[in-house]
């Protein structure tokens, strides 16, 4: 019974973790694998969005879901205008202008930050339902990380419904596995492009803000965490939802595990694995293998 | 013979080919600026230092990214290598001779370089560029846990170097003998790399980075060269670390971090990839303005140095050099 | 109308004379004012800037200028050239700041170069005094707070058993054992040392809180960097229920930052911590800093540990300029701080003559909610603590054999 509870607090801490990862990374992963860009300004919009979401929260009153909302809302606008401003001019681009180009949009996003807020930590007070802790029958467990599960599993199921079922996710699934295909076949591929780009950024935002409580907020998230999320987008498989939950959920669960029993590796297993993984399947755990 | 057709060698296709490695007139001119500026700024030298180091470690780079085509996120690592093989025998009393350690530093730096390549050259694009970014954390997390060789996130201080060539002393505060001692170790470096770069070995970099089915169709050993290339700039970047270590007298985790890895990244791609003279061009243009913005502006220069980047990556020519041919190609040209 | 003009003409080159009569003394601050450091070196430089502002009588007639250079990262590099730069650019008098601890060890060899009295306004690890004689610290050693906790914990809390959680970088490590040498020469036992990832990204510490958790000991000692890791361990604490489970959550002040107190709420009720200085401190000097502190940043602001270490060290800095009568000559510096004594608000401090570290109280508080805010009770207190490490010439804080 002891080593059931243990498990299961294991494998509810990870798939939390794994969670906020999950929400985050899923716009880069369908951003890279959809119109090839590389943008590393990906956290930059996380950590944007986190700020929107503690200051609706903190200077107009919104309750913390209504400030998601906010946050996913003015991200996606902000992004899709600097998509049809500057990131469409770099799409013939070589990766490597794309990577100077975004990191320079980073430095600058956390410059403006750091002089217009400062550099400190943004509190983000959670709404007291909450906080403290939560009875699942087998054990008592954090509330917040059991609302994380539910809101990803709720996210995943609205994007597979989306990808699956409906006319524009079809046109991005098209578009990911066959860009002049599908433009010959009459899709706009500009439209689909500014649709998902604001799309992710904003998820990126709810990530910003839903990962706030476990990340903190400050200046520095845009760049701190952006190796945890290219690590998940690469074992995810590029432009791969399904991908990007499993890699997410494996990473999660694997990091809580091994913090919990070998803490002295630190973050050394997470490397290795993520080497093993992409040595077994270069093309992530869900990718197309591309010759 | 019929009117209009030349010998092979005279075709001006071939001479201009032919031609390629000879030195051209605007060439001298970096090394010329290096030495005025030790001359003209005596007390900004611990910044030149840093910045001819930062222009070593970015030609090691151009080598793997300009010349063979592979994008890397983890030369740090090498670079890491390097001054910690330093730091290590330095602080434990074993070896603290300069040149013989940098060329211990390379010997370090090129053996990681040859494993890691071995294994992770079969893959490519952001498959490589993750696997080389873990492969450095993980170096990077291993020196972190093995504090009591290399001390940890404090580092190994107060290194002691004997003086160069058992003559000149590295003085700290005026670090005259470091400046120069780097340039030496620059020059030779790059003359190293621009020759291997002409070469028939570095010919076939380019042909792979630009059609590598084709080589493979001409039977050029690819997976081999590729490998090669990786090593050869992995000791560059080695000896790059080595003389950091030296110059400073110091060496910590810093070295291994993604943050040296991806601002020598930042730093070639701005000045341009493939140019072998982009390094000094980006790492000029990126650490000048960092410093001085960063005295006058000291909470806000990252705004700057972002716009910098902005502007120039919208131009895609790839860098600044690339803009620069381009305006320069741009020009009309006398008739013939 | 000319009369009228060439007397205020006058009377301007007079004064302007006269304020040119105040000797400058140019104090060179080398800290992180960008990067994951910036929130740190923004509270040292207000600690400064209040000095000089509060006590504008000790500095006249001296007027003192502050350089400013970012160091930009822990990395060592960075501090080493604006050091280097502060000393033969700017021609500095005396240097001030280092946030973090590898700054300050690559700093050394420079500083004792260029001898220049160097105050260190932060960094904690314990033998940094050692590497250059002319480093002066005025904010404290890791230490300080741990083996005064570890000697609290088994004498005040009365504790038998202990877990350690530590961030794993050198100040962690100190903290570790300082705590333990002193809780087990008390009669404790520390039954598990768990390290808790790196001082970079704040990592989710539910898992190492859970292995503690398991084990059911009195005491869970937590040290980590101050700033958003002691936000999330507070808030892990309280998530497990661990207080429910009879642990109790002990660490030095890092973890109950006075900037992060009050975001923590009342899940941060029940901490003990050991520390020199809360905002919380009932002595005159600490309240007409902390008032003058928000009256100048904003009240919802408050000064911490870090603020301090800037205020104490800009007092010495004055200290010094006083003495030298402007003219700062490093080792007649350091004599001059040898000994010295300051009502800081922290309490009285003095710097030990033979390892130019801080000699300072240490309080032993707990967190209770009072008037609505997270207020820290002190339950004990222990004075003039030095650091244990060099007192007692453990391990690398023995002093280098020249």
């Amino acid at each position: 019974m002891i080593f059931g509870v243990d498990v299961a607090s294991m494998i509810l801490g990870g798939v939390a973790a794994g969670m906020v990862l999950f929400i985050v990374s899923v716009g880069l992963s369908v951003t890279m694998g959809l119109m090839g860009f590389v943008n590393l300004a990906h956290g930059g919009f996380a950590m944007l969005g986190g700020y929107v979401v503690a200051h609706a929260m903190k200077a107009w009153g919104l309750g913390f879901v209504p400030a998601l909302v906010v946050g996913f809302a003015v991200i996606a606008a902000l992004s899709a205008a600097l998509e049809r401003l500057l990131y469409a001019r770099l799409y013939r681009a070589t990766e490597l202008d794309q990577v100077l180009f975004t990191i320079g949009l980073v430095f600058m996003m956390i410059a403006s930050v750091t002089v217009l807020v400062g550099p400190e930590n943004q509190p983000l007070t959670l709404p007291a339902y909450l906080r403290g802790q939560i009875d699942l029958g087998i054990t008592r467990y954090r509330t917040y990380s059991v609302f994380l599960i539910v809101v990803g599993v709720l996210i995943v199921s609205g994007l597979w419904l989306v990808f699956e079922r409906t006319r524009t996710g079809a046109q991005i699934r098209a578009a990911v596995d066959n860009r002049r295909m599908a433009e010959s076949l009459g899709i706009n591929i500009g439209r689909l492009f500014t649709l998902t780009f604001a799309f992710g950024s904003g998820m990126a935002a709810l990530g910003g803000g839903l990962g706030a409580e476990f990340l903190g907020l400050d200046p520095q998230y845009a760049l701190k965490y952006l190796v945890y999320f290219l690590i998940v987008v690469a074992v995810g498989g590029l432009g791969r939802v399904t991908g990007v939950f499993y890699a997410a959920l494996l990473i999660g669960v694997l990091d809580f595990a091994l913090k919990k029993y070998v803490p002295s590796g630190g973050t050394m297993f997470i490397y290795a694995l993520t080497i093993l993984l992409l040595l077994w399947r270069p093309q992530g755990l869900f990718g197309v293998k591309t010759t | 013979m019929t009117p209009g057709v030349v010998g092979w060698a005279e075709h001006p296709a071939a001479v201009a080919l032919a031609g390629r490695h000879r030195l051209r007139p605007l060439e001298p001119i970096p090394w010329i600026l290096a030495l005025a500026f030790y001359f003209l700024f005596p007390k900004y030298l611990g910044f030149g230092t840093e910045l001819l180091i930062m222009i070593l470690f970015a030609l090691s780079l151009d080598l793997v990214l300009g010349y063979a085509g592979i994008v890397t996120l983890g030369q740090a690592a090498f670079f890491g290598a390097g001054a910690y093989t330093v730091g290590i025998l330095a602080k434990r009393g074993l070896w603290n001779e300069p040149i013989t350690g940098l060329i211990l530093a390379a010997a370090v730096a090129a053996a990681i370089g040859l494993g890691s390549g071995l294994v992770l050259l079969r893959t490519g694009g952001l498959t490589l560029l993750m696997l080389t970014l873990c492969t450095m954390a993980l170096l990077e997390e291993g020196a972190n846990l093995a504090h009591d060789y290399t001390g940890g996130f404090d580092g190994l201080d107060s290194l002691s170097i004997t003086p160069l060539l058992g003559v000149f002393e590295f003085n700290p505060l005026y670090p005259k003998t470091q400046y120069l001692y780097v340039l030496a170790v620059l020059f030779v470096c790059f003359v190293f790399v621009r020759t291997l770069v002409y070469s028939p070995f570095g010919q076939s970099l380019t042909g792979i980075r630009e059609n590598t089915l084709r080589m493979h169709a001409v039977g050029a050993p690819v997976r081999r060269r590729l490998v090669l290339s990786y090593a050869l700039s992995a000791a560059i970047a080695g000896v790059a670390g080595g003389i950091w270590a030296q110059a400073n007298a110091y060496v910590n985790l810093g070295t291994l971090g993604l943050d040296r890895a991806a601002t020598v990244l930042i730093i070639l791609v701005l000045g341009g990839y493939g140019r072998l003279y982009g390094a000094f061009v980006g790492a000029v243009a990126y650490m000048a303005l960092a410093h001085f913005l960063s005295k006058v502006y000291p909470t806000a220069w990252q705004l700057g140095l972002g716009l910098l980047l902005v502007v120039i990556a919208l131009f895609a020519r790839n860098g600044i050099l690339g803009i620069v041919e381009a305006a320069v190609r741009r020009r009309p040209r006398p008739m013939p | 109308m000319i009369k009228r003009i060439v007397a205020i003409t006058i009377t301007v080159l007079a004064l302007g004379l006269t304020s040119a009569q105040a000797q400058e003394v140019k104090v060179g601050v080398a800290l992180p004012y960008t990067g994951i450091g910036a929130e740190f070196a923004q509270l040292v430089d207000h600690g400064m800037e209040l000095y000089l502002k509060l006590n504008a009588d000790q500095v006249k007639p001296y007027k003192i200028t502050l350089i400013r250079r970012d160091v930009k990262d822990p990395g060592g590099a960075n501090a080493k050239i604006a050091v280097q730069e502060l000393l033969t650019q700017d021609n500095v008098d005396v240097l001030a700041g280092w946030i973090y601890s590898p700054n300050a060890i690559a700093s050394a060899p420079i500083v004792t170069a260029g001898k220049k009295l160097a105050v260190i306004m932060n960094a904690g690890t314990a033998f940094i005094t050692n590497l250059s004689p002319y480093y002066v610290r005025t904010s404290f050693s890791m230490w300080h707070a741990g083996y005064a906790l570890g000697e609290a914990s088994a004498k005040v809390l009365k504790a038998k058993t202990a877990v350690v959680g530590y961030t794993d970088f050198p100040p962690g490590k100190d903290s570790l054992a300082a705590f333990k040498r002193a809780f087990e020469a008390n009669g404790g036992k520390v039954i598990d040392e768990i390290p808790m990832g790196g001082a970079g990204a704040v990592p989710d510490f539910t898992p190492f809180f859970q292995r503690a958790k398991d084990q059911k000991p009195d005491l869970f000692f937590v040290f980590v960097p101050a700033g958003d890791h002691a936000a999330a361990v507070v808030k892990t604490y309280a998530a497990l229920g661990m207080r429910q489970a009879g642990i109790r959550l002990i660490g030095p002040g890092d973890i109950t930052q006075d900037t992060k107190l009050q975001a923590m709420g009342s899940a941060a009720v029940g901490l003990i911590t050991m520390h020199h200085y809360h905002a919380d401190l009932d002595n005159p000097e600490n309240k007409r800093f902390v008032e003058a502190w928000k009256k100048e940043y904003g009240a919802t602001s408050t000064p911490d540990f870090m603020a301090v270490g800037g205020y104490d060290g800009m007092a010495a800095i004055v200290h010094v300029v006083q003495v030298l009568k402007g003219k700062i000559d490093a080792d007649a510096a350091l004599q001059a701080l040898k000994g010295w004594k300051f009502a800081s608000p922290r309490g009285p401090i003095m710097i030990d003559p033979v390892t130019r570290d801080i000699v300072m109280n240490e309080y032993l508080s707990e967190a209770v909610m009072k008037d609505g805010r997270v207020y820290q009770k002190v339950i004990g207190e222990i004075d003039g603590v030095k650091d244990a490490c060099k007192e007692q010439k453990i391990g690398p804080c023995a002093p280098a054999a020249k």
